[in-house]
């Protein structure tokens, strides 16, 4: 569970970077990458604390 | 978990005090690491990677535009103050962090005496309070763009508008009531969102190149030199020179390196030459961070040439949509909370019977009504180069006791040896080379910017000569003579 969570946690950090080089390609428009941007944004916030500074939380 | 995670879980308080420098504190706050608690070099990597990419980057990038630096002169101006910061951290703090391996407040008060080194902790406490208020401009930047409220001018010392008050206030209450309430859960959130931030930053500067016309590797010079750090324009004063970048970005963090203050941090390293994990905060932070918020900046001027305002807030959002005005709150909440918690715990020394809770409280308020002028942020690289200034002869006096003071036959820790509450000799060299740096500020011109170099060797001769006279004449209890 948690080794799918980090790789959900590490698409979301894709999410965030990646597009900003499609942008710069041209392949995609400025308004998808901040969509994009967000979605990514909120699937690392949702996933990423169960299993990164895990002690923490306990 | 990985060796890095570990250590920056806040419920241990040893492992914390190396992910943040907050904790210094809560243990070994009196003795030396022992062996069995150094860590490896992964956790300082991550620690500066962290640390470094805060809320005022998203500030200083821009403002070296707005200072009219040339391509040329930030580019490579940066790369080699970053060089002598991570070349100060590896050879000024690190040696004497793993010698010692103390807190740099338990060796400063050895050395200075309880009230001195209090004294020191109230400055202390101050500039953090005004950091944080730097931090809460940042954020009170991006909670204000729903209510379309009036950003304040480049050049503003007063709030211009009702609407910048009230976002500040809501912004600082917020942080500070959780700074009061315990440290540990933003700790905890800072070192999550960590990453994420350092992407969306370098996804900021990504995305604005086409915009800014570079749409290959090769446009990208001409277009630095032409549309983002022209070098022509200069929208604050002083315009700023090769030389400004280097000892900026040198001196942006002095009172951690320089001025010892990260000794707290590097007692956990196993070698001296951890020192160079810096790189990591002064490359991804102080480069390509600072260098993505300068894009943004040009890329609102070429949009829109009249609006010279520093807004994070509304340049983040103009690239990367609400998640960027998230990392722009996110960025100064989770900086600035800490922040306001260190210096709640530097006030705490004055106001012995508050409980920390009320001191902490009492440290947002000032960081708040600081956050309402304008010109906190807006000329945040003076505020940044005087934060430095005013600590770092601490530093000098640190380095001159542990490294000469044996080599000429005098104690080290003389507040310690002598059972002294204040040693004049610190004091004097902490606030007679002040002085003297006012005085070439005031009467020789030389900027604030500059001021730190000659200030420590100033610092340190002091220190040297009058411990000399001290020493030489001062009764040690339990010596005969």
């Amino acid at each position: 569970m948690k080794t799918i969570l980090k790789i959900i946690s590490y698409c979301a950090l894709a999410a965030t970077v990646v597009p900003s080089s499609l942008v710069y390609t041209g392949t995609i428009e400025l308004e998808l990458h901040k969509t994009i941007m967000l979605v990514g944004m909120i699937v690392w916030f949702l996933t990423a604390p169960f299993w990164m500074d895990r002690k923490n939380t306990a | 978990m990985t060796e890095e995670s570990k250590l920056k879980a806040p419920d241990d308080p040893e492992q914390d005090a190396v992910g943040s420098i907050l904790s210094v504190g809560e243990e070994f706050e009196r003795e030396s690491v022992p062996q069995s608690h150094l860590k490896g070099l992964r956790s300082f990597i991550g620690m500066y990677a962290g640390e470094h990419a805060a809320g005022t980057e998203f500030m200083i990038g821009p403002l070296f535009v707005a200072h009219g630096v040339t391509a040329f002169d930030l580019l490579v101006g940066l790369l080699l103050g970053n060089l002598l910061a991570v070349l100060s951290w590896r050879f000024m703090t690190a040696p004497i962090a793993t010698r010692v391996r103390q807190t740099m407040y338990y060796q400063l008060e050895r050395i200075c005496g309880y009230k001195l080194v209090s004294l020191y902790n109230l400055a202390n406490g101050l500039m953090f309070c005004f950091l944080a208020g730097a931090m809460v401009s940042v954020s009170a930047t991006a909670v204000g763009i729903p209510f379309n409220m009036t950003m304040p001018g480049l050049n503003d010392w007063l709030p211009n508008s009702v609407g910048w008050i009230i976002a500040v206030v809501a912004v600082g209450l917020v942080i500070g009531i959780i700074a009061a309430k315990g440290y540990e859960s933003v700790a905890h959130f800072a070192n999550i969102a960590a990453p994420w931030m350092v992407l969306v930053f370098l996804a900021c500067g990504i995305a604005a190149l086409p915009e800014l016309g570079v749409h290959s590797l090769g446009d990208f010079w001409q277009i630095a030199k032409e549309r983002i750090w022209t070098g022509s324009v200069v929208r604050t004063p002083p315009k700023f020179t090769f030389w400004h970048v280097v000892f900026f970005a040198w001196f942006c963090n002095l009172a951690m390196h320089v001025g010892m203050a990260d000794l707290s941090i590097f007692r956990f390293a196993k070698k001296a030459r951890y020192g160079y994990a810096s790189a990591a905060g002064m490359y991804v932070g102080h480069y390509m961070a600072w260098i993505a918020a300068a894009l943004l900046y040009a890329l609102q001027l070429q949009k829109d040439p009249t609006n010279e305002t520093v807004a994070p807030g509304p340049m983040a959002v103009n690239i990367a949509g609400l998640a960027g005005a998230v990392c722009v709150v996110v960025a100064g909440w989770t900086t600035a909370n800490p922040t306001i918690y260190r210096a709640g715990l530097a006030f705490q020394i004055l106001f012995k019977k508050w409980s920390r809770f009320r001191v902490t409280l009492l440290a947002g308020a000032l960081a708040t009504v600081g956050a309402i002028f304008p010109a906190l942020v807006m000329k945040l690289l003076d505020f940044v180069a005087l934060y430095g200034l005013i600590l770092m002869p601490m530093g000098a006096v640190i380095f001159i006791d542990y490294w000469v003071f044996p080599k000429i036959g005098l104690k080290r820790f003389f507040a310690e040896v002598a059972q002294l509450n204040f040693n004049w000799a610190a004091g004097v060299a902490w606030i007679v080379s002040l002085m003297i740096c006012l005085f070439l500020n005031l009467y020789f011109g030389i900027q604030i910017f500059f001021l730190s170099l000659p200030g420590w060797f100033i610092a340190a001769i002091l220190h040297l000569t009058i411990s000399k006279y001290i020493q030489r004449n001062h009764q040690i209890p339990g010596e005969t003579i």
